[in-house]
Formats: structure tokens, sequence, C-alpha cells
């Protein structure tokens, strides 16, 4: 599979909300303002970029020379809540102003289960340390473009005449149903 | 509060996935067939009670400001023996439910009850509170799975219900439609619980 190849069927084809539902919760909880949609969708990018090639590197260097394997789920995890509240402090130190933007959303990507998704992802399906990083590009610009676009969607909805019993989450849902069915038409595509 | 109402509670009132909405994104992958729903549910259970028991054993030694990641290791540590067990005894589950076994580590419904319940009450009662939410869990997702899988395939559990003659609506098996179904399933629970009231 070429590169090119295997961007786009991270970015769209097999997009990581509508096909993998990965990161669901801050695609229903952050989702409500297009501005605040797009800066949790610039964090995880951030995050799953740098988290990708450092569980790379200690996969590689350090759990398969040892035959530790078996430790992943608990070493990736330690890795990217380090990361977060790494990426925070250094955010908060170097640039005041994007740390504002990016601030509160910063501390929830620990629980966003596209981190440790995507991290795993890249393991399971064997890639290389380029193909990791595509990979790792391309998965959380797809998490930005659904959780924008979704945003949009919501905001519209807000001041629709919806049924009581589906006023709320409900009718997200089924609007995020409707875009996954969009989303669905991609599946075909062969590059 | 008296032990019944601390299990129960879980089970309709703050039904995790109907009504607090946490762990929506394993809730949303796997419930293709009833028997992921009920694999992936016990799974929960086994996990939220064992980490609820331990971390409530270890409230009164686990320093308040480090708490968190010390949640997360204790959780990580029952996930693990969880995947390991499920890879050595139920292989076709386990592949079945593929990554999301190990991304049971950040469903927030686990993390949520070590921080809202477990860490500030004793352990029979964290037990009861994660059986019950356990229960509810799985409850709400076996729910959410049995539907899927009678509408887009025809069977329930394997077992053909609906007449030959039945075209399967494929759409509720795709992704789309577990957004749709569970959609309408909260819509339908919250229509019931306002009638109730009213």
């Amino acid at each position: 599979m070429n590169l090119f190849s295997l961007f786009i069927t991270s970015f769209i084809v097999n997009n990581i909300i509508f096909s993998q539902f990965l990161g669901i919760c801050p695609f229903l909880g952050v989702s409500k303002k297009i501005e605040t949609a797009a800066g949790m969708g610039i964090a995880v990018i951030f995050v799953i970029v740098l988290s990708s090639i450092i569980t790379y590197i200690v996969q590689a260097a350090i759990l398969v020379p040892l035959g530790l394997e078996y430790l992943q789920t608990i070493v990736f995890i330690l890795i990217i809540a380090a990361l977060v509240q790494f990426v925070e402090m250094f955010l908060k130190k170097s640039s005041p102003g994007l740390y504002k933007a990016l601030g509160i959303y910063l501390p929830l990507i620990t629980t966003n289960c596209a981190v440790l998704g995507a991290v795993l992802i890249n393991i399971q399906n064997e890639y290389n340390f380029i193909e990791a990083l595509v990979n790792s590009i391309a998965t959380p610009a797809g998490f930005l473009l659904a959780i924008v676009l979704f945003a949009g969607v919501r905001e519209k909805v807000d001041t629709a005449d919806v049924p009581v019993a589906l006023k709320g989450s409900p009718i997200a849902l089924i609007a995020a149903g409707l875009m996954s069915i969009a989303f669905l038409g991609f599946s075909g595509l062969q590059i | 509060m008296n032990k019944l109402q601390v299990f129960r509670n879980g089970l309709i009132k703050e039904n995790p996935i109907f009504v607090q909405l946490v762990g929506m994104c394993s809730a949303l992958a796997i419930t293709t067939a009833a028997v992921n729903g009920i694999g992936m549910g016990i799974a929960v259970i086994a996990v939220l009670t064992g980490s609820n028991i331990v971390i409530s054993l270890l409230r009164k030694v686990i320093p308040d400001e480090v708490r968190i990641p010390v949640f997360v290791i204790i959780i990580a540590t029952f996930v693990t023996i969880i995947d390991l067990l499920m890879h050595a005894y139920t292989f076709a589950l386990y592949q079945a439910l593929g990554v999301f076994i190990p991304l049971i580590v950040v469903n927030c419904i686990i993390l949520a009850r070590a921080e809202a319940f477990a860490f500030k009450n004793g352990v029979v009662d964290s037990i009861l509170d994660g059986l019950g939410m356990g229960i509810g869990y799985t409850f709400a997702i076996t729910v959410l799975s049995a539907i899927r899988e009678i509408i887009g395939n025809g069977t329930i559990f394997g077992f053909q219900v609906l007449p030959e003659a039945y075209e399967p609506m494929m759409i509720i098996i795709q992704p789309p439609g577990a957004f749709i179904a569970l959609g309408l399933l909260i819509g339908l629970v919250n229509y019931l619980t306002s009638r109730k009231k009213a």
C-alpha cells in the first residue's frame, strides 16, 4: 500500500469517528460550537502524532526485545497520560496563546480513546515507522474533519423544532448517523 | 443510601449508556450481534468490579494528588488480565471485539466510578456499585445489539427469528445504523421516563 492511499484510507474511508467509533465522547461532548470543535481537533492531532512516535520507539526498542508485548496497554496509557501532562506544561510556558485556546481540552484527551486506539492500530497493522507516522497524521485529521462538520450541523439542529424526547443527545446521535451514511459512500473507494 | 439502592442506581436511574452517556465508543462499535454485547458487558463488569474493589481498599493509602495516574494503572492491570484471559479462552469473541478490549482502559465509566464512588466509599458498597453499573451497561448494550441483530440480520444470538422472506436492513449493522439505533433508543427511554414522572 502506498503512502497516499494509506493517508486517504485513514482520513476518509476508515474515518475514525464514522467507521471506527473511536473518540465518540469528545465528538459528542465538544461539538456544540465550531470554534471549540476545531480547537479540540487540533489538540488531538498534536497528541496523536507525538504519542504514536514515542510508543512506536518504545514498542520497537523496549517491549519487543524484552518480550513484554503483553504490557502494551499499561505502558501506552502511561505514556499518553504523561505526554498530555508534558504538552500542557510545555504549552503553558512557551506559547500561552495556544495554551489558552487548547487549555481545557488537553486533560480530556488522556481519556480520548482515539489516541490509544490510533496507537494500538499502528502496532496491530505492523506499520513501519513512516507508515505509522502517515497513519497518525491522517487519523486525527479525519477526527478534525468529522467534529467540525458535525459542529456545523449541531448549530443548525439547536434551533430546529425537535420532538421533546429526542432533544439533546438522541437527535445529535441521529444526525451523526445521517452523516455517517454520507461517509459510507466512500467505502468502495479504491486508490 | 442503603445497599439495594446503591446496586439499583446503575441499572436504571443512572444507567451509564442511556442516562450518563459515558462509554459510548464500545457501545456503538461492537453492538452488531447480541453475543458481542454480552461478551463486552461481562468484560466491563469484571474490570469495573475489580478496580472498584482495589481502589476502595487502597483509598486511604493513595495520596490525593496522584490519584488519577494510580487509578489508571489499576484499571489497566485489570484490563490486561481480562485481555489475556479472553485471548486464551474465548478466541472468537476476542477477535470480534478486537481493539475494543484494550480500549476498556479509556472507557469513561470505569474511571468515573473510581473517582466518584470507589474512592469515597467502603468495599461492599463499591462492589455493589461496580456490579450495578456494569450490569446496567451490559443491559443497555445487549438491548442495542439485539435490536441491531434482529433488524439487520434477522437473527438473535445466531438463531433465525424473522421469517426467511424478511429482507435484512443492512444499514443497521453498518456504522450509521449504530448511531441512529442508539439515538432512537435513548429517545424512547427519555419518553418513557418523562411519561412515568407526569
